[in-house]
């Protein structure tokens, strides 16, 4: 078997817009609302049905079932009807011979609206009371009571902006008409989301939906939830004119209508002991969830998870409160609001140690969780690596040089200013509604000693597929080329959870690892026929060659599937998994929601240029805790693009918004993601040695959100250097950290 | 309208009936059905993932250079090779494939075959590689996954690997043998020669296309049907002296304008001034022509040019001084078939100092929010000339006339400086948008110019003086 890498550097990879098509395939192009909130009072579809190559328009009136696709919270319309809430809102779907000509029909559809008021803010949102469902609050021990215990108490006011996705693949679907019912192409992230929001949608049951996913072009959560609508809308179209239908959204039209990360606006309250001990935390976090719920309520929950970090504190308050504002939905994006509650903390942090005059990695350090200390929802801390990866860095890296060196540096030089920052990470691994962390897979030996496997696991980048190969050839012992991982398919694997929250190496992989014991077990049975021997226990495989109390035999792996295809044995096994020992209730917000935690340290240095406001990134050097890494350089490199994606986010990735809800920033030209010159000089990133993990296949841990945390660091670092350009400077906590606002904030005296 | 485009597509000539306007990625992916070169990115130029590579023969050798195939027409390629990812492929992968696949610098792999192109390009480029050229032939190339860093690593091994060899044959041969290639590049030269290359016809005197790389991402849709205007690109040489004058054909691309060894008399660090300004699959297909009629406010070499007593030459004799092209926003004093054939620059006199500084969201390929050129020339401490320009501050590329008047004659100090400031902020009307607010693009204009003197007089002016 060819790697996916290798059909990657030879273009061979197909996405979901490269599929050759059927003879008969429409193309569809949707029509959308180009207001943030208003009225529909008329809607004239006339010339737009006669223009060149329509097929149809579909709208709500087409819809078999339900008008609805919200996951979470049934509130999200597939068509607009009477009320558009937000730029991009789909009122009706034009399908034509080729989307050149869906589009022009599009526009000719002409809409009378009436404006209606456009909120965009979130503080703005909660001051009307449009709330996408009333505020939650996690605690521990007694806020309340803890100030005046307090030496130190700081107040203030953090933001931080969205972020687009950006996966290079836009949004994609293929539906296809079938016997029975539809087969669905999508980029989705949650197969089995799409089939059964095409089921409520279509009213016919589950099973005659099948969802096909071979890989995806980038995921990062962007296709977790909002694959599904495009999925909806080309089923729907291929259901009602009975054709297959390709709906694959244009770069500037997946920008300016799909969601992303939420912006945050928030306040804090930390009050400490003058020896740095953290004892009180307050936060209210607003979060800019869009027009509709979609995963905003989950993605605020994990925020409020990860409101303390790594940081161990007695007295925790934290509220979430989901805004509803006329943007469109936001959604899922690595971290899942884990970096929005991080962030928010660390500025804390800063602020506080500013305010007492010392350096804040002291108070990082200081208040570091262990064993047995409660994360504040109650969570008991078991397996803590936040001591040790901070050491680990210190001793590889020597944090009192790294900060010495910038000291001297900047002794030396005025217009140029070296800053460092200390970023540590706890992030919490499983989904918080509990119900989610469950997987199956499917193992198939035939008979010449290959293997397929399905599992729910999306491939989208993050190596799942080549991690499972890993876990089924170390279980069976075979070389990796006899394996193969199936496309992710609903009717291999139902009831999919979505391929998120880092977990699917860990469900999926622990599901395979299950259907290849099970199979194993079959083999050694058959094994010890073979071999006479009594016991199948002291068999065993090691390289293809079947181990009999340690001793090599003649029997090989081919043979030994030959013989159990022979004597009737199923070499066929679908297993399940489910994470154990996790819960959270809902009514007290107590409990204990995450198999484990990933840590990690990561030093971080910048140089600011102090005349112009520009910035360049020298150095990241992060110890992370990879737990017995499955694959190091899959790894790796999930921990390398995560930093970019982090630093992104803290620096040049900027939304610009107007007023009236539209996305100023709607093209690659004006919204920046890091280039290869973006990347820090120097990255060095070291596994964090022998930390255990029993929740992962083989020890593992998972990978793909918790180092993007570590990009938030650079926000701090950045800070850093403009103050020992001006020691006056009045610090602010609003991400990115635009060249704008550090230009704007040296020189304050221009302000008009 | 359609008319016959004779080229080679990998290793097929092909005979396509077409409207020169299509890009050339809807042909390759719409109509050859080769969809290792990748759509949906942008089609702005901004990702890198549609690169190909065009070949074509000058001065009787066969060069290749890649380009942004969603903003290239396939007119373009008319008596040309193209050659995809499917045309790089053999039985094995090839080194540059093996050393992405050995670092696993690649993820989701839907950027990955515009990085293979544009490294693969980068050799049929360079005999001598080395790390830092590397990266920058692949700088237009985005990725959201690896965050680069296995890329850098899959691109130092293949400097690396390269510097084993000895480059002193042709390069094509060179990287056949060593299958960077496959075998069938070694018959394209002679192949293209046979080439029947037939004149195309131009539907509407309007459509002028240069390089295309502004004109496809503002409107493709009025192009991709039309037979265009190519201006021509066939010049013996694009950039000569004649007396006190440097002449520039329009037609000239950034990169030809970079390397070429008459600019960078004028203005020797050009080429890490075109670094900043715009990817190299940009720089290969964009003309000086069209950065100036394109007449964006922020247009890099524009800006450049300003600074120099620079007059446009057009196709009707007629002659305008750059200065005075721009007449409002977009706006020009040319008529719309007027097109620009020479540029002439002249040569200022003494010794100049020349420094671009350019500030957007992200240093390298971005738009910037202001950016500024300025060039100068002294005399003891006394400035003799000198001229600034400052884009992103006025509806046009703008020329500080009163500026450069008032420091002209002036000695070269602290005082003079601080004087200059202030008729730069009347000059001046920053508006605010997507690249920053008017007060930060004023503010940053004024720090530009005082960074200008910082970094060519770091011995006499220093960042506590201003």
């Amino acid at each position: 078997m060819k790697r996916d890498i290798e059909n990657h550097v030879t273009g061979i990879s197909k996405f979901v817009d490269d599929f050759p098509t059927l003879d008969g395939t429409l193309e569809a192009y949707l029509f959308y609302s180009e207001k943030a909130h208003a009225e529909i009072l008329n809607i004239d579809y006339a010339s737009a049905l006669k223009s060149e190559g329509v097929a149809d328009i579909l709208t709500a009136n087409d819809i078999p079932g339900e008008n609805q696709i919200g996951g979470i919270i049934k509130d999200e319309m597939l068509f607009a009807e009477h009320e558009v809430e937000f730029i991009g809102e789909p009122i009706a779907l034009v399908i034509a011979d080729t989307k050149e000509n869906a589009k022009k029909a599009s526009n000719k559809i002409v809409v009378e609206y009436k404006d209606l008021p456009v909120v965009t803010d979130p503080r703005e949102a909660y001051e009307k009371g449009l709330l996408i469902r009333p505020p939650q609050i996690f605690s521990g021990g007694d806020v309340d009571s803890a100030w005046s215990g307090c030496d130190v108490v700081v107040e203030g006011k953090v933001d931080s902006g969205g972020q687009e996705h950006l996966y290079l693949e836009t949004q994609a679907s293929y539906a296809v008409p079938t016997d029975s019912g539809l087969k669905i192409y999508s980029s989705t992230q949650s197969p089995t989301v799409v089939q059964r929001t095409i089921s409520n949608v279509l009213n016919i049951p589950m099973h005659r939906i099948e969802v096909d996913v071979l890989r995806l072009g980038g995921g990062f959560g962007g296709k977790e939830d909002q694959a599904t609508i495009w999925a909806v809308l080309s089923a729907l179209a291929a259901y009602k004119l009975n054709r297959p239908v390709k709906l694959v959204l244009s770069r500037m039209d997946d920008l300016k209508i799909t969601g992303k990360r939420h912006p945050y606006s928030s306040d804090y309250k930390i009050g400490l002991s003058k020896d740095g001990k953290i004892l009180a935390y307050e936060v209210t976090f607003y979060q800019n969830a869009g027009a509709f719920a979609d995963l905003s309520t989950a993605i605020l929950e994990r925020t409020l998870f990860h409101a303390a970090n790594c940081y161990a504190i007695p007295n925790v308050k934290a509220t979430g409160i989901s805004c509803k504002t006329n943007l469109p939905p936001n959604t899922a994006f690595r971290g899942f609001g884990g970096p929005q509650g991080m962030f928010v903390i660390e500025a804390a942090l800063h602020k506080a140690a500013d305010v007492m005059g010392i350096d804040v990695d002291i108070l990082q350090q200081k208040n570091l969780i262990a064993d047995n200390d409660v994360y504040f929802y109650g969570q008991k801390v078991e397996n803590a690596q936040a001591v040790n990866s901070w050491q680990t860095a210190d001793e590889k890296f020597n944090l009192d040089k790294l900060k010495k060196e910038v000291r001297n540096f900047n002794e030396q030089n005025e217009r140029f200013k070296k800053g460092f920052a200390v970023m540590p990470i706890s992030f919490g691994i499983s989904f918080t509604n509990s119900f989610l962390n469950q997987a199956s897979a499917l193992v198939h030996v035939y008979t010449d000693g290959s293997v397929g496997v399905s599992t729910a696991a999306v491939e989208m980048g993050q190596g799942v597929n080549e991690k499972i190969i890993e876990v089924c050839s170390r279980t069976f012992s075979i070389s990796k080329n006899r394996i193969k991982i199936e496309t992710t398919n609903t009717t291999r694997i139902a009831n999919t959870s979505p391929t998120a929250a880092s977990t699917g190496a860990d469900l999926n992989g622990n599901a395979a690892k299950i259907a290849c014991d099970n199979i194993l077990e079959r083999l050694k049975i058959i094994a010890a026929q073979e071999l006479n021997a009594k016991d199948s226990e002291k068999l065993s495989i090691e390289n293809e060659q079947v181990y009999l109390e340690g001793q090599e035999t003649d029997l090989g792996w081919d043979e030994l599937i030959q013989a159990a295809y022979l004597s009737r044995t199923n070499l066929s096994s679908h297993a399940y998994y489910a994470t154990p020992d996790i819960y959270f209730d809902r009514d007290k917000n107590i409990g204990s929601p995450f198999a484990y935690h990933v840590y990690g340290t990561s030093f971080i240095t910048v140089t600011v240029d102090c005349l112009l406001g520009i910035y360049k990134f020298d150095s990241v050097k992060i110890v992370h805790d990879f737990g017995k890494s499955l694959h190091r350089l899959i790894d790796l490199g999930q921990a390398e693009g995560a930093l970019a994606q982090g630093i992104g986010w803290m620096t040049m990735e900027e939304l610009v918004q107007s007023a009236n809800g539209e996305l100023k920033s709607n093209t690659l030209s004006t919204y920046k993601i890091p280039d290869i010159y973006s990347v820090p000089d120097e990255v060095i990133i070291e596994f964090l040695e022998n930390s255990e993990n029993r929740f992962g296949p083989f020890n593992s841990k998972a990978i793909g959100e918790p180092p993007f945390m570590y990009g938030i660091g650079v926000y701090f670092a950045i800070l850093n250097a403009m103050k020992s350009f001006d020691p006056n400077l009045e610090l602010f906590y609003n991400a990115p950290i635009t060249p704008e606002k550090v230009l704007l904030a040296l020189y304050p005296e221009v302000k008009v | 309208m359609a008319q016959k485009i004779n080229f080679i597509l990998n290793n097929v000539e092909l005979s396509v009936e077409s409207a020169t306007g299509k890009t050339l990625l809807d042909f390759i992916r719409k109509d050859a059905k080769l969809t290792g070169t990748k759509e949906g990115c942008c089609r702005e130029g901004d990702c890198g993932a549609c690169t190909v590579l065009i070949g074509e023969i000058i001065n009787d050798e066969l060069h290749y250079k890649s380009v942004n195939s969603c903003l290239y027409p396939i007119g373009k390629v008319n008596g040309k090779h193209v050659v995809t990812i499917e045309g790089i492929n053999s039985d094995e992968l090839t080194p540059v494939q093996h050393a992405y696949t050995e670092e696993n610098a690649s993820q989701c792999g839907f950027c990955t075959p515009g990085f293979i192109i544009s490294t693969t390009g980068y050799l049929l480029k360079n005999d001598k590689p080395n790390i830092d050229s590397a990266i920058n032939a692949v700088a237009g190339n985005v990725c959201r996954c690896t965050g680069y860093v296995s890329i850098k690593r899959a691109l130092n091994d293949i400097v690396e690997e390269m510097k084993l060899y000895d480059n002193s044959d042709n390069v094509i041969t060179e990287l056949i043998s060593k299958k960077y290639i496959p075998e069938y590049f070694s018959t394209i030269k002679e192949r293209l020669k046979r080439l029947e290359i037939i004149e195309l016809k131009e539907s509407n005197k309007t459509l002028i296309v240069g390089g295309g790389t502004d004109l496809y991402v503002q409107r493709e849709d009025d192009l991709k049907n039309e037979d265009l205007v190519f201006v021509s690109a066939d010049a013996a040489e694009k950039i000569y002296k004649e007396g006190n004058s440097i002449f520039i054909t329009g037609s000239t691309t950034f990169q030809e304008l970079a390397h070429s060894d008459v600019i960078k008399e004028l203005i020797p660090n050009i080429e890490e001034v075109n670094k900043l300004i715009a990817s190299l699959p940009i720089r290969n297909s964009a003309t000086i022509a069209g950065n100036i009629v394109n007449a964006s406010p922020i247009a890099d070499m524009t800006i450049i040019l300003l600074t120099l007593n620079t007059a446009l030459h057009l196709n009707d004799n007629r002659t305008v001084p750059l200065r005075e092209f721009f007449l409002g926003y977009k706006t020009l004093a040319k008529s719309e078939t007027e097109i620009i054939e020479k540029i002439e620059i002249q040569i200022p006199e003494g010794k100049t100092l020349f420094n671009f500084e350019k500030v957007s969201k992200r240093t390298h390929l971005d738009i910037a929010s202001v950016n500024s050129a300025f060039i100068i020339s002294l005399e003891d401490k006394k400035i003799v000339s000198c001229g600034l320009s400052i884009g992103g501050v006025a509806p046009i590329p703008l020329f500080l006339k009163e500026t450069s008047a008032y420091l002209e004659g002036k000695d070269l100090d602290t005082e003079t400086i601080k004087g200059a400031l202030k008729i730069i902020d009347k000059e001046i009307s920053p508006i605010s948008d997507v690249r920053g607010s008017a007060e930060y693009k004023r503010l940053l204009a004024k720090q530009m110019f005082k960074s200008h003197f910082i970094k060519l007089f770091p011995d006499k002016i220093s960042v506590e003086d201003l």
